[in-house]
């Protein structure tokens, strides 16, 4: 499986074949609580790196998803806006937001690899 | 206490504390056109029965609805309020509170704005409501904001029957958010075609019932139009006591309805404050604005109310709250619930049975009347007359004759060619038989 990158505001991307999936990381879900709801971006919209482009609400707070990477959405997880609690389950899994055909895959050189977001991560604390 | 409770020292200890010389340069920003050169021309003191006498002078120069024959209406109406209504929302438990920021310890709150809601969402055939907002003008914009968030599109259609005031706001509203307001030209004839002009790009058509001309409307097929190129359908209910006696928009199929809630439990006061009305499908609940209540259970299992889906609001989502209004019009909302329920059911449906008997008997003596032309073929308890000279000189003279003959179309429209000539009138369950001789030999003067 490729390698996944990391944001600093606690997205995730794993792209395959010029596709890149997003979500959040198990970080966020955790600190978010129980997710209620999620609002996807529309396939065929583009969408720019760090710009929104989806939210997640949970019990306790509405956040914004913010692109790691430029490109056209291509696809949006139905399963989570029928079940959002998957993303507490399931938060690098199942619990996918939406995908991208990627306009620029140098962006992703500036995003963090697992064991840099864990040291990230290590100095929130 | 003192009255101004400054001195010259405090003054002069804080400004040099910020090292500024001068309160005025405090303002040193302000460009000096826009500021006052002198102070407003106002007497420097009085004492406390002077000033009393001073505005009861002022307050005699107005006609008082209440004391003479009236038949103003165009948004604002005059009904009868049982005392109770103002006795009960007196008491400070319901008088002194703030929307509740620590909400579930306020109950009572609670309580009603969930009984408001439910009410609402009933006369308007709507599945849920929002807990009011501040007046029909602002939930009208809100609800096409809501529909450009449900849409996802930036362009809205608004009716030439819309009152003039709520297309104004909303006006007002999209040209700061980037949406592009399509207003069509105002109508009395009831005959423009809204889904002519609608398009892929088009998130809503918004309507009104009454239109503000006083026309019934039945909007079912535009309901349809909007639906098949993907737009919502707004409709703005200005005469809420009209839904005991009209289909509801929600039997229409409207998306969202929004609307003025002060026929209920409030009186016309100028013109506020009021209560917005807001209520939509169940499945827009996330993008509407503003508070809401729901039921649940305590630990104990007992029934209990809460705010809910506050996460969407401006104190936790900042910028991308679904709105700027994160309070709503509670004690005007508490009015029109008390009204509300005194009435029930069978009450509201009698008084709008009422209200359009009343109507009829005022249409019917105005039609015998020379020079007076009867514009609707359907209205609910208002409609539009088009006299032979203008309507404002006419209500004019009606009001140095101690009756408030309603309100000329040409204040509500002032730059449309087709307003001089005509009236708009409202008659409700207090207008008497003496009201309308009163007017109608009035009138018959005065043409």
């Amino acid at each position: 499986m490729p390698p996944v990158r990391f944001t600093r505001e606690h997205e995730w991307i794993r792209v395959e074949g010029g596709v890149g999936v997003i979500g959040i990381t198990d970080y966020a879900q955790q600190q978010l609580g129980d997710v209620v709801f999620v609002e996807m971006p529309e396939i065929g919209s583009t969408v720019s790196k760090g710009a929104q482009a989806a939210v997640v609400e949970s019990v306790k707070a509405a956040s914004e998803i913010y692109a790691p990477a430029s490109g056209e959405v291509v696809a949006v997880n139905d399963g989570l806006v029928e079940e959002p609690g998957k993303v507490n389950a399931d938060a690098l899994g199942e619990g996918w937001f939406f995908k991208i055909r990627l306009t620029d895959p140098g962006e992703l050189d500036s995003l963090m690899s697992e064991e840099a977001y864990a040291e990230f991560l290590g100095s929130l604390h | 206490m003192r009255y101004l409770p400054l001195t010259e020292a405090d003054r002069r200890a804080m400004l040099d504390a910020i090292g500024v010389p001068s309160v005025d340069d405090l303002f040193c920003d302000v460009p000096p056109p826009a500021r006052l050169q002198v102070p407003v021309d106002l007497p420097f003191h009085l004492d406390e029965p002077a000033v009393e006498r001073a505005f009861h002078a002022f307050a005699a120069r107005n006609i008082s609805p209440s004391a003479v024959p009236t038949f103003l209406g165009a948004g604002v109406y005059r009904h009868h309020i049982p005392a109770a209504v103002d006795h009960l929302i007196q008491r400070g438990e319901f008088l002194t509170a703030y929307t509740p920021y620590q909400p579930e310890i306020a109950q009572g709150t609670l309580q009603y704005l969930f009984e408001f809601q439910t009410q609402l969402a009933l006369i308007t055939g709507m599945e849920i409501a929002n807990a009011s907002l501040y007046d029909g003008a602002t939930a009208c914009a809100e609800a096409v904001m809501m529909a450009c968030r449900i849409a996802r599109r930036r362009r809205i259609i608004l009716s030439g029957g819309l009152h003039p005031h709520y297309r104004a706001t909303t006006e007002t509203y999209c040209r700061f958010l980037g949406i592009d307001a399509v207003a069509m030209p105002p109508s009395w004839t009831g005959d423009e075609d809204p889904a002519a002009r609608l398009d892929r790009d088009a998130a809503c058509v918004v309507v009104q019932n009454p239109d503000v001309f006083g026309r019934v409307r039945d909007y079912s097929a535009l309901a349809v139009a909007c639906h098949a190129q993907g737009a919502l359908l707004v409709v703005a209910v200005n005469e809420v006591v009209s839904l005991g006696l009209l289909t509801p928009p929600g039997e229409m199929d409207a998306d969202i309805v929004a609307g003025e809630g002060q026929s209920l439990g409030n009186s016309p006061s100028f013109g506020g404050p009021t209560v917005g009305l807001l209520a939509a499908r169940e499945r827009f609940v996330r993008q509407m604005p503003g508070r809401l209540c729901g039921e649940t259970v305590d630990v104990d299992g007992r029934r209990g109310f809460v705010l809910t889906l506050s996460t969407r609001e401006q104190h936790i989502r900042r910028d991308k709250a679904t709105s700027n209004i994160c309070t709503n019009s509670g004690l005007c909302a508490l009015a029109f619930t008390i009204h509300l329920t005194l009435l029930g059911e069978l009450g509201l449906k009698r008084l709008g049975e009422l209200n359009h008997a009343r109507a009829i008997a005022l249409f019917d003596r105005l039609a015998a009347i020379p020079g007076v032309e009867m514009l609707n073929e359907t209205f609910f308890n208002e409609f539009t007359v088009r006299l032979g000279q203008p309507a404002a000189n006419v209500v004019e003279a009606l009001a140095a004759r101690g009756i408030l003959g309603g309100v000329p179309v040409s204040r509500l429209l002032p730059g449309w060619s087709e307003a001089e000539p005509l009236l708009l009138l409202a008659a409700t369950e207090l207008n008497t038989d003496d009201d309308i001789d009163a007017l109608v030999s009035a009138m018959r003067e005065v043409l």
